[in-house]
């Protein structure tokens, strides 16, 4: 048996002895994940600087603080997200129980990416042990430090059977894939999402599939463009643009292109005020590969602003590419490096119009002072998600479902969408064994009158809520009748 | 062909036509009429195909489908309106709210035994969304099929919601183009197949999938009337639901009496020859026939058994002392044969159950609450109904659907809506209050990252118009009767004051 078949056959048995059905038992894990964090930050950060180049104070505030903040919602909510949830009576059920009981689904597979290795992989486990499964973590293999010190310290903090984190390369995952799962939590790349989606479909495994694409931002030449720059530039260059949800490419009127060109370089000087290759808040690209990449497609474009490179360090500058058309070879997939280009649009309708000619984008950014504008761009194309006037924030809002659609994307998950989507939702009516007289109609043998019968109880709507809204009006009303008769009697 | 269906439809929703609110009501409205001036046709197209008796129809199907259309219809305006989110204090100045969209065009397959609810169902969620869709109902209920694709685009808009008819080579062309997102309802084994192809377009799938529904009698209820409710589940359709209760797992003790009720129920139901009740249904066809004659091969039931196969006929039949492992006990039986298995107590029925594959229902008969809840917490299904069978699905603010090998993803009401929406979330900032950004942006230092750091930490509060008009009408109540509390506590100590004196307080 495989090292990864014998893991899933762990974690499976140790979930069908129901210990993490308890929420105590899940609270008390929870517990100790975030002892992990809070106790390995050290590690954690040193990993993330070998890995990515990552400064202590971004690693801290992109990888470590969302997970922490996760944890704590968790398990302040716990109790409210597993407990049944009551829907909506009509006539006929008007005595029963009836409500959704969420579960766990069993054994949930998370596959991480490398861009952020601690945060996108330790999100989606907070919600599987949130809703009571086992999980297999599979870190991403590219991010090589922070893999190896998730695998030896996790099993520290955490249930050794129940949570378990596999290494490996393509070759592990793919013995993985072949494992029957009760779930599968895949954040990456469009091309390996359609690989896990048809594995899963051999066992009929759900799928949350967490992708990305070209984001497109646009500006409106009606809009503050230094403070819409700046906040592009930051979002950008996160990281090194190593976001899914970086903005991708720039869409703008070619009368305010030289002046994007201008903030952008204005906003850099500011954040980097020596150069971005001596400050410690500008990321590394993660390895050779990406690098000869990302080089590869600055290829017949002018280069506006940086362009600088040194292989040895894996080090790109921040660059602004012009003149790009939609033909260029940077346009034809997502850049996922510190590489933007600036593509000329004659307003809003055209840049719709290229948005909606490609896939759907995993996020669409808008600048703008217009309302309508923004609500027209809205209205028009369709992406995972829309911030008007920022970029990448809405991420930081747990309320709000992250998620794609089409190729960037299936699932949403953050906060309490992790625990929908990790859980089975499951639908119980509880009746009972007396008043069979009700039943009647639909038993055979049928008649007319039993079918008209049916018909009009079954079809007439009843809102049960505002008939209870009014049955408390009236005894109100005739509560406050009385006090008045009598207060005016007595006087 | 299959393909220029596709274009059409894709097409038409580029067009735009089928955002407007207004459009999917009046489309929602002419399926209405659709339903409520074509029943005679649909119930004699059912009768051909599957025998079903003209009462059967408008209560299993009609009503149903008229149903979700009016609520629909009713609630449109307020499902498809955008939904507000809690905000925490980074987004507190900020419009955030999730805007449902329509996904595009979807791909409706429909199943043979309920043919009509089973695809106009999801086509009613799926107007609703504002999306296109092309529907393909089952080859096997041919008449229905037929009629189906006569009707439909006498009341819908042509392009935008085309049907598709055909076997298994056609099915296989569509699945071979991109849609927006596919519905599926029937087997396990074609399931896989549907999702491995929506893998390659990555299109999201929704399975409404079958299995063995597993019913358990408690020897301390009301047996007779469990059972003609289980009778009743059984036998409706001749068996052919995907929620119908597949076999039952009872004590030794009270197996006679259950063989016993469900025989008496079922003269009550269909009189001594079902094959003459107008309201007993036929199998779908020769194959589906001889394939469960094959499952009861080599038992002995004890109930009915008779069949006839020149008109598809088996007579509604009970086995008693099934072993687990017989090949009865293999597949979803799909048809009147109901198999018994006889186990010791309630746990030996759970047990049973939970090395079975997760079924799509689980029924449980039982007058003990906490046995009850206690089967419930140790088994899982997509759904469960006690002391009844199949209700789950008729109220439709109850997510239905399946778990496991008996599906993904759920439908009914809202959730239909839902399932076939794009859930997009929109975070609308303004380009002022930058100030409030600036401990974001590098050079990051200890006092920047800590202002951060107290923001990103930040708890979420609900900001939604509901939460506010609790706030300020609990905090109007609560010092409205703080301040008669203290009145009262003034005039009890004895404190006088003229201004009562002439309203007549002190008489």
């Amino acid at each position: 048996m495989s090292r990864q078949q014998l893991a899933v056959q762990q974690a499976r048995r140790s979930f069908q002895t129901g210990r993490t059905k308890p929420l105590e038992f899940r609270i008390q894990q929870l517990r100790g994940l975030q002892s992990f964090i809070q106790e390995r930050q050290g590690d954690i950060k040193d990993a993330l600087q070998k890995d990515l180049g990552k400064s202590e104070l971004a690693s801290e505030l992109y990888d470590i603080l969302v997970v922490e903040s996760e944890i704590k919602l968790s398990m302040t909510k716990l109790a409210e997200w597993a407990a049944p949830r009551p829907v909506e009576k009509n006539l006929f059920t008007i005595t029963d129980e009836v409500y959704v009981k969420p579960e766990p689904l069993g054994v949930v597979l998370i596959i991480g990416p490398w861009n952020y290795p601690w945060s996108l992989t330790l999100l989606p486990l907070v919600g599987a042990i949130a809703a009571g499964n086992a999980v297999i973590v599979k870190p991403s293999e590219i991010s090589s430090h922070s893999s190896k010190v998730m695998k030896e310290l996790l099993p520290l903090y955490l249930d050794k059977d129940l949570y378990q984190v596999v290494e490996g390369g393509v070759p592990e995952t793919q013995e993985l894939l072949k494992q029957r799962f009760d779930h599968i939590f895949y954040t990456g790349s469009t091309t390996v999402g359609k690989l896990v989606m048809e594995a899963a479909a051999r066992y009929l495994t759900p799928v949350t599939l967490e992708l990305g694409g070209k984001s497109p931002c646009y500006i409106d030449k009606n809009c503050d463009i230094s403070t819409a720059c700046r906040r592009i530039t930051w979002a950008k260059f996160i990281n090194c643009g190593q976001t899914c949800i970086a903005p991708d490419f720039l869409l703008c009127e070619p009368s305010i292109q030289n002046r994007v060109v201008e903030e952008i370089k204005k906003s850099i000087k500011k954040f980097y005020p020596d150069s971005p290759n001596s400050s410690e808040d500008y990321g590394r690209i993660i390895n050779q590969r990406q690098f000869k990449r990302l080089m590869g497609l600055m290829e017949g474009c002018t280069v506006a602003l940086g362009g600088d490179a040194d292989e040895a360090k894996g080090y790109i500058g921040p660059t602004v590419l012009k003149n790009v058309t939609a033909e260029s070879k940077v346009m034809q997939e997502e850049i996922f490096g510190p590489l933007l280009p600036i593509i000329s649009v004659d307003g809003v309708e055209e840049a719709i119009q290229f948005i909606n000619e490609r896939e759907k984008p995993l996020v669409l950014y808008v600048f703008s002072y217009d309302d309508k504008l923004i609500k027209k761009v809205i209205a028009e194309t369709s992406s995972g998600a829309v911030v008007a006037n920022d970029c990448v924030v809405h991420f930081l809002d747990s309320a709000l479902p992250f998620g794609g659609v089409g190729h960037s994307g299936m699932g949403r998950y953050r906060g309490r969408h992790t625990f929908d989507q990790l859980s089975n939702l499951r639908s119980c009516m509880i009746k009972k064994l007396t008043m069979e007289g009700f039943n009647s109609m639909r038993y055979p043998p049928h008649t007319d009158r039993k079918v008209s019968w049916a018909r009009r109880a079954l079809l007439t709507r009843f809102n049960i809520r505002r008939l209870q809204n009014l049955v408390i009006l009236a005894i109100l009303t005739g509560l406050a009748a009385f006090v008045v008769q009598r207060f005016l009697h007595s006087s | 062909m299959e393909r220029q269906v596709l274009q059409r439809a894709k097409e038409a929703f580029l067009s735009g036509r089928a955002r407007p609110l207004e459009f999917r009501l009046q489309q929602l409205h002419a399926l209405q009429r659709m339903i409520t001036e074509k029943e005679t046709e649909i119930s004699t197209a059912l009768k051909q195909d599957i025998n079903r008796s003209q009462y059967d129809t408008p209560l299993l199907e009609l009503i149903g489908i008229e149903n979700e259309v009016k609520l629909a219809i009713e609630k449109l305006a307020q499902w498809a309106a955008p939904r507000p989110v809690e905000k925490n204090l980074l987004t507190i100045s900020d419009e955030v709210y999730i805007q449902p969209e329509p996904l595009g065009v979807v791909l409706i397959i429909g199943a043979w035994n309920y043919p009509w609810a089973l695809t106009l169902l999801p086509l009613i969620g799926a107007i609703a969304a504002g999306n296109a869709a092309v529907v393909k109902p089952s080859e096997l209920s041919e008449c229905s099929s037929l009629l189906l694709r006569a009707l439909l685009p006498r009341y819908l808009d042509k392009d935008l919601y085309p049907v598709v008819t055909g076997g298994v080579s056609e099915t296989q062309q569509l699945l071979r183009l991109r849609f927006d997102h596919i519905f599926y309802t029937g087997g396990s084994t074609a399931a896989k197949l549907v999702m491995e192809a929506a893998a390659r377009h990555l299109t999201p799938v929704t399975l409404e999938l079958g299995g063995k529904s597993p019913c358990y009698i408690d020897k301390n209820c009301d047996v007779r009337t469990a059972c003609r409710r289980i009778t009743w589940g059984k036998f409706v359709n001749c068996g052919q639901t995907c929620i119908a209760p597949d076999y039952i797992l009872c004590e030794p003790c009270i197996q006679g009496r259950v063989v016993e009720c469900i025989r008496q129920t079922l003269l009550e139901f269909y009189g001594a020859d079902p094959k003459c009740s107008p309201d007993y249904g036929r199998i779908i066809n020769q194959r589906h026939f001889n394939r469960i004659m094959s499952l009861m091969e080599g038992y002995t039931p004890v109930v009915g058994g008779q069949s006839d196969s020149s008109q598809c006929y088996i007579a509604p039949t009970v086995l008693k002392d099934v072993p687990p492992h017989s090949r009865l006990m293999q597949e979803e039986i799909f048809g009147p044969v109901l198999p018994i298995v006889t186990v010791s107590d309630m746990d030996d029925a759970i047990n049973f159950i939970s090395e079975r594959e997760k079924p799509l229902a689980l029924y449980i008969f039982c007058s003990d609450k906490k046995a009850i809840k206690r089967m419930i917490e140790e088994t899982t299904s997509g759904g469960v109904t006690v002391n009844d069978v199949m209700m789950h699905y008729t109220l439709s603010s109850l997510p239905f659907g399946g778990v496991g090998q008996s599906g993904m993803g759920r439908y009914h009401g809202k959730h239909t809506f839902d399932q076939l929406s794009h859930h997009r979330a929109c975070l609308i900032r303004s380009l002022n209050m930058e100030s409030v950004n600036l401990a974001r942006y590098p050079p990051q230092d200890r006092r920047r990252a800590r202002r951060a750091r107290m923001a990103l930490k930040s708890p979420l509060i609900d900001t939604s118009k509901r939460t506010l008009v609790w706030a300020i009408v609990a905090t109007v109540l609560g010092v409205g009767l703080l301040i008669t509390l203290m009145v009262i506590l003034l005039i009890a100590s004895g404190l006088n004051c003229t201004c009562w004196y002439w309203r007549g307080f002190y008489n």
